[in-house]
């Protein structure tokens, strides 16, 4: 009988595209300090990544004979092409660009199903692809605004990202900087110790100059997400204790080759990721006690690749190691059903 | 001997995983006290409004009736009796929409009434019941037909008979009164406190003398004062405690409220009785008071009628059988186009389609909710895992693996997720973001194992049937056969007796001669020996 609804009858305040539009939200401190350090490269990323996945995504839908509306209007591939345009550099080549989210929207999200299916995260995934096929164009970021002496204006952006042409009289060496992650390995690699490398002019209080404020709006759109209740404190809080205790380990053992625990939390994707990429609901651990494994594992492995893996920064390879584990932590951290002295058999 | 109480920290209270905080709506009726509803010109009274076997009518369709007339028998050990709610004549005995979530029909009696309502000769009260034999005092709230008026409807003699094997150590008596829009207990309480607790002594002493726990969550504090009033005038208080609980859906859920009131959790697939606790709705409490101290039947219930469709919502003191449509007059009707029509709360009530279904014994709230009440949830879009219905699941269930499950129809599966511990108290699929109506699906998914379940054993019986058939062949067959063989060998062995054999006269001639022969041998024999 179709006209019968089950209970319960009243409103539902929660819907995926309020979620989504928090994150959203949620994000708008970090991308407004990324636009100050970075420039307008950042914005153009957004714009043209969020493009790019909304046309993806209808097409698909309609090649799946599958109403558009509804999946447009989650929002939740805005978020991807956010998180995706937030990770990459901002100056990177349009068709890299839109490859990734190509691969993102197509190949990880939809060919696995749509919203809801996709095992692995379809932002770190892209990023991934372009880091292995594109590593040197992935890993040139411009210099923070306070380190540089020219900022590229809206226009001189549009040209580098459309066309590839630098404004007439200035290097890519003059507009480009290591990332801190990247400066620290280099010169740890050359034998310096941590007392000299931070005094470069490179650093700022915790991590990079200029990089540490990315961080610090990032880690403020988290607690936005908390104050919500659109996440949960396990896996943030898990991952960055994770990194902090691992790190901290081995600072302590010999902290003139290895960074101190706050350098990893405020440089690279760490706060980025804790709060919006290892919190996907879709490719985590559902189960409160998975996600507390999962984000520290996430925060272990970040660690583990940064000072032994071959590339600068680990959240994305992290990310997506533990979304292939997700499914089997879940499996084994049921929780105990109300009146059942046992868990569920395995 | 130590009590439950005196082990335990005083006043303490457990709490249950999930749950939900929801607007509780109570101030639309909560101001309404309790008042009669009229008489309507026809009852109709279904034969089964309990848990349990439908009822036998012992009336003849056209005698006269009077009120609280016995109608219909319990019939079995799980049954309730149906008593006329008012008197008039039994015009049908029919088919008829009754209030039930598959919003089908089942067989009533529907009475004419006549509007004198008048009373027929009720047993006697039993005022020291105390005194009585408590088989005697079951049977009487047996024939009163009181069963859970919380909404399960359990026949509420059966559960007050938890037999030698368990001991009862607690009796629960429920005011907690956990889904929104509903004060049909809460104006109880406040109005019928002292018949409440009248009734919880009464059952306290079938139960072997237990403790009693009275949970009220702190949402209606007029009705804690009234029960505490209550208490204080009876000499209950050594025995009888009140306790506080914080409002929190599904705090009513009879598992839940076991666990706040006692830390305890009635094991999976189990009954309360299991662990030494009767819990009882404040509502059939009263009815057994009702019963037993004043010989009346259970032919009314208060209904709730709400919902922001209702002109005036109210608390009404309804007889059963009265149809749902004259009481939505009695409230005025509709002040506002009504989008959904529900009997019982928001959270776990179902829809009613045929407004002239009657109220029945759990039929506790009638909710005409608007469009704004109760939006239209759209598609259900897909699950993105985000895992909230873990965290509100009061089971602590994974509703979501259930779900994926119970689409995929993989019933094995289904039930290694604990399929049967979910309560369906709607806390999932209230915070879904997806709005799955995930309820619905593991509703679905019981009604599946169930019937799957009811066709193994009709199988399994027709394979037993099959098999005691061919092993009755196969005896009676041996038998044939045995038999056959005996007259065989009777043919065989003894050839000489057979008349028709030509050789036989001479034979026994023969026979004859020598047994003669014999004979003179041995008489000859005694002779000599006596002549020697």
């Amino acid at each position: 009988m179709p006209n019968l609804v089950s209970s319960p009858h009243g409103p539902h305040p929660n819907r995926v595209d309020r979620i989504m539009r928090e994150v959203l939200i949620a994000l708008l401190p970090g991308l407004l300090a990324m636009i100050w350090l970075f420039g307008w490269g950042v914005l153009i990323n957004l714009l043209l990544a969020g493009a790019v996945a909304v046309a993806a995504e209808a097409s698909v839908m309609l090649l799946r004979r599958r109403p558009v509306g509804p999946a447009i209007g989650d929002y939740s591939a805005l978020v991807t092409a956010a998180l995706f345009a937030l990770s990459i550099p901002p100056t990177l080549p349009w068709w890299m660009t839109l490859l990734g989210m190509l691969f993102a929207i197509v190949l990880v999200k939809q060919l696995y199903g749509g919203l809801g299916y996709n095992p692995f995260n379809p932002a770190m995934a892209a990023y991934v692809f372009l880091l292995v096929s594109f590593p040197v164009a992935m890993t040139t970021w411009l210099a923070p605004s306070m380190l540089t002496a020219h900022s590229l204006t809206f226009m001189e952006s549009l040209r580098l990202i459309f066309m590839g042409s630098l404004p007439t009289g200035l290097e890519w060496d003059a507009l480009s900087a290591a990332t801190p992650l990247d400066a620290m390995r280099g010169q740890l690699d050359q034998g310096l110790t941590i007392a000299e490398i931070r005094a470069g002019p490179l650093w700022g209080d915790f991590g990079g100059r200029g990089w540490e404020w990315v961080a610090n709006a990032f880690l403020l759109g988290g607690v936005y997400l908390l104050w919500r209740r659109i996440i949960t404190w396990h896996i943030p809080v898990s991952m960055l204790l994770a990194l902090l205790i691992a790190a901290g380990i081995f600072w302590l053992i010999d902290p003139q080759t290895h960074p101190f625990p706050a350098f990893h939390l405020f440089s690279g994707a760490a706060i980025l990721g804790a709060f919006f990429i290892a919190t996907d609901p879709v490719s985590a651990c559902t189960t409160r006690r998975g996600q507390i494994i999962f984000g520290a594992a996430i925060g272990v492995l970040v660690f583990v690749i940064r000072t032994w893996g071959g590339y600068p920064d680990a959240v994305a390879f992290a990310v997506l190691l533990m979304n292939i584990a997700a499914p089997t932590i879940d499996h084994y951290t049921q929780p105990r059903v109300f009146g059942q002295g046992r868990r569920i058999k395995h | 001997m130590p009590t439950l109480r005196s082990l335990l920290p005083p006043r303490r209270l457990w709490q249950f995983h999930g749950g939900l905080h929801i607007p509780d709506e109570k101030t639309l009726s909560n101001g309404s006290a309790i008042a009669p509803a009229p008489i309507p010109p026809h009852l109709i009274i279904p034969l089964r409004q309990h848990i349990g076997a439908e009822a036998r009518p012992v009336v003849k369709i056209g005698e006269p009736v009077l009120k609280g007339q016995l109608i219909a028998r319990a019939e079995g050990q799980i049954s309730a009796c149906i008593h006329a709610s008012s008197s008039g004549t039994l015009i049908a005995i029919e088919e008829h929409p009754i209030p039930h979530p598959s919003g089908l029909t089942a067989p009533c009696a529907i009475i004419e009434t006549d509007g004198a309502d008048t009373w027929a000769e009720l047993p006697p009260a039993l005022p020291h019941h105390a005194l009585l034999d408590p088989a005697e005092i079951r049977e009487r709230i047996r024939w009163a037909g009181v069963v859970g008026l919380g909404g399960a409807s359990f026949p509420t003699s059966v559960k007050l008979d938890p037999g030698p094997s368990h001991r009862i150590t607690t009796l629960i008596i429920n005011g907690a009164e956990c889904e929104p829009y509903i004060t049909c207990d809460d104006r109880l309480m406040r109005e019928r406190a002292p018949s409440i607790l009248a009734g919880a002594r009464i059952m306290r002493a079938l139960l072997n003398e237990p403790d009693i726990l009275i949970g009220i969550e702190d949402n209606k504090p007029e009705a804690i004062a009234a029960m505490r009033r209550a208490l204080a005038d009876t000499d209950m208080g050594a025995f009888t405690e009140i306790r506080v609980i914080p409002t929190r859906y599904p705090s009513g859920g009879e598992k839940q409220l076991i666990r706040i009131l006692t830390g305890r959790e009635v094991p999976s697939h189990s009954i309360p009785a299991q662990i030494g606790i009767v819990c009882q709705n404040v509502g059939s409490a009263a009815a057994v008071a009702d019963a037993v101290l004043a010989g009346r039947p259970l032919i009314s219930r208060v209904v709730t009628v709400t919902g922001r469709g209702i002109t005036t919502p109210r608390n009404l003191e309804v007889r059963i059988g009265t149809p749902i449509a004259a009481l939505i007059e009695t409230c005025g009707g509709y002040r506002e186009p009504v989008r959904r029509l529900v009997c019982g709360g928001p959270m776990m009530g179902f829809e009613i389609l045929h407004p002239e279904a009657p109220i029945t014994k759990p039929a506790n709230c009638i909710l005409a909710l608007t469009a704004a009440e109760s939006p239209d949830p759209g598609p259900a879009l897909a699950c993105i895992r985000c895992g909230r219905c873990a965290e509100a699941c009061p089971a602590n269930l994974l509703p979501q693996q259930l779900y994926w499950h119970a689409r995929a129809k993989d019933l094995d599966r289904v039930q290694d997720y604990n399929l049967f511990d979910c309560i369906e108290c709607g806390c999932c699929a209230q915070v879904c973001p997806s709005h799955i109506p995930l309820v619905q699906y593991y509703r679905f998914a019981k009604n599946e194992i169930w019937t799957r379940e009811q066709e193994k054993r009709k199988s399994e019986l027709a394979r037993a049937r099959h098999e005691a058939k061919q092993a009755r062949l196969e005896r009676q067959e041996r038998e044939r056969k045995a038999k056959l063989r005996q007259k065989k060998e009777a043919l065989q062995t003894p050839t000489s007796a057979d008349p028709s054999d030509p050789g036989a006269p001479a034979a026994a001639i023969a026979a004859a001669r020598s047994r003669a022969a014999a004979r003179k041998a041995a008489s000859t024999q005694a002779e000599t020996s006596d002549h020697a």
